[in-house]
């Protein structure tokens, strides 16, 4: 029994090996939690690991399941472990050819909010990545037409950053009605 | 006159389809431009049902989001209660009781047949098939009042809870249920000689809307939409959870993915459905359906309100900061929902709530992709392919 697990631990999957051969110098944390293998990439290549992770015919993440970020900036541990960056990238993806799944993240720092768009890899990416603009305000470059999704486009801020207070920024109190005539 | 019509020719006009039109089933949107009545692009905008569910799930504890769960697909509550707390008991790494899981199982099937019904009768009625709309609601509504006995509510239904369910099934619901899964079948037939043969419903389906396996995967399509392209891709089987590695069924898939595959897939999974919901009655375990486990579950009103322990384990679990707690850490839950991949993203900094939540919703993805299933299309297509979709704007907008 010890020995079968011995065995299990050392062989590691697919996807952090062949990362860890063709682009081990864009990994910045890897971890397998809870069946899921997570994969921390520097910014500057983290279009580069994504094309790579679908186009790889082994691997074959073709399908994107998800892009948001996470705004770490109450989240010490994490900004500790990732310089301080403040926002966290995250795709999901998952393979049809039997790899599972792997999570993608990507650090991005306040000074400068922008990371290259993976809409020419997925065309489901363009959505995904229009919402992390509206909530987080982080640019994607390379997007063909990067605008506001959910909320409204005078709307200013982005509410999913942590320092959005929940109930708004007077917008009950400034909105518009005719008053005489409710 | 004649002058008139060679100018007509070859000039755009653009149509605002919604977001209040009677064929857009919620508050969507489609911009369309249109050479007569070919749909040279069509622009789909979302957000007009926008709640902010992400951020609450900031502000609001594990237990309290559930109730926020059954507003995002309003047509299958049971499976967004279940798919949520699932992400949540993984992230706590803790396993319900085998009953509990049968239980969930039990009423994400039959969600899943109330959904499909509620498609199926509103897809049929915007196509002009007025009956079937008539029989598909006769049939929910069998469930909705099994869903009201037993939850409570017949559409905010809350009935997970993290560590198990509100309450055990009631007295009765098994023959309930027995009854409606032996009738659903007939009554499901009386719809297919209706429509599945139907020369105007397969001339406005067939072909229409439809998109290739390529494309489907490269939008992120899921659920039975993918199926229809032929996809035979399902996570109860791929990445079975709770206990669906127990129960035997088929994954109905098509070929052309388009509005009438799409329709074919959606009744064949109902009865797929029908035949989880017997085995799950077939094999239901006895024992308790919640863990016993008080730092997790709430204890029965009876102990809260008549023991002084039961009363401390209550008031520990709604107290702010003594509750539900996971660890520290960051998880990523997919379930099969009737329209597809909904997944849970949860990071938590090991507080009583969570510190994001994200959800994926399919109908995002099936929406996003929806200029591809009409250009080149008829304008009056739009509807039947909208309606093949079932996209859902609470889930759309979140």
């Amino acid at each position: 029994m010890n020995e079968e697990k011995e065995v299990e631990e050392q062989s590691k999957p697919l996807v952090l090996e062949k990362l860890e051969t063709h682009h081990s110098d864009a990994l910045l944390a890897q971890d397998e939690a809870r069946g899921t293998i997570v994969v921390v990439v520097r910014k500057d290549q983290a279009y580069a690991v994504l094309e790579y992770l679908k186009t790889d015919p082994e691997l074959a993440y073709t399908y994107l399941v998800d892009v948001t970020a996470v705004d770490n900036s109450q989240m010490e541990s994490e900004l500790m472990q990732f310089d301080y960056a403040r926002f966290m990238v995250v795709y999901q993806l998952y393979s049809y050819q039997g790899q599972g799944r792997v999570r993608v993240k990507v650090p991005v720092h306040e000074n400068d909010l922008s990371i290259t768009s993976v809409t020419g890899l997925w065309q489901g990416a363009n959505w995904l990545e229009r919402e992390t603009y509206d909530m987080f305000g982080i640019n994607f470059d390379g997007h063909p037409d990067l605008r506001r999704i959910l909320m409204p486009d005078d709307f200013e801020g982005h509410p999913l950053r942590k320092d959005y207070p929940l109930r708004g920024r007077g917008e009950r109190e400034r909105f518009n009605f005719d008053k005489q005539n409710v | 006159m004649q002058g008139g019509l060679e100018r007509a020719t070859g000039e755009k006009m653009v149509l605002n389809f919604g977001p209040q039109h009677p064929a857009t089933h919620g508050t969507l949107r489609i911009v369309l431009e249109l050479d007569g009545e070919s749909v040279l692009k069509a622009t789909p905008h979302a957000g007009y049902l926008h709640t902010g569910f992400e951020k609450l799930g900031e502000h609001l504890d594990y237990n309290q989001y559930i109730v926020v769960t059954d507003r995002m697909n309003y047509l299958s509550p049971l499976s967004n209660n279940f798919g949520y707390v699932l992400a949540v008991e993984q992230l706590l790494g803790l396993e319900v009781t085998k009953r509990c899981q049968y239980i969930r199982i039990l009423m994400a099937e039959l969600s899943r047949l109330a959904d499909h019904l509620l498609w199926l009768g509103t897809a049929a009625l915007d196509l002009g098939a007025f009956s079937v709309f008539l029989y598909s609601f006769r049939e929910r509504e069998k469930l909705y009042s099994i869903f009201e006995k037993t939850t409570g509510a017949r559409l905010t239904t809350s009935y997970t809870r993290v560590g198990g369910v509100l309450r055990d099934l009631y007295a009765g619901c098994e023959e309930d249920v027995r009854q409606f899964v032996g009738n659903f079948p007939k009554a499901l037939k009386e719809t297919h000689t209706l429509l599945t043969r139907n020369r105007i419903w397969m001339d406005r389906t067939k072909g229409v809307g439809a998109i290739s396996a390529d494309d489907a995967i490269n939008y992120g399509l899921t659920g039975p939409c993918l199926r229809a392209t032929g996809v035979a891709h399902d996570i109860r089987k791929a990445e079975p959870y709770s206990s669906y590695d127990e129960v035997t069924f088929d994954v109905p898939v098509g070929t052309n993915g388009d509005a009438y595959d799409r329709y074919l897939v959606r009744m064949e999974e109902m009865i797929q459905s029908c035949g989880i919901v017997t085995q799950v009655l077939d094999n239901m375990p006895d024992g308790p359906v919640n863990l016993e486990d008080n730092k997790v579950t709430m204890p029965e009103k009876s102990d809260a309100y008549g023991h002084i322990e039961g009363l401390i384990h209550h008031f520990k679990i709604v107290m702010d900061g003594h509750g539900v707690q996971p660890p520290k850490g960051e998880h990523y839950c997919a379930t099969e929902s009737p329209n597809g991949e909904l997944g849970f993203y949860i990071v938590s900094d090991g507080s009583g709530t969570a510190y994001r939540i994200r959800i994926r919703p399919p109908s995002f993805f099936h929406f996003q992709a929806l200029p591809n299933m009409l250009e080149g299309g008829m304008v009056s297509d739009t509807v039947a392919v909208l309606g093949s979709l079932n996209v859902i704007a609470g889930e759309l907008d979140r």
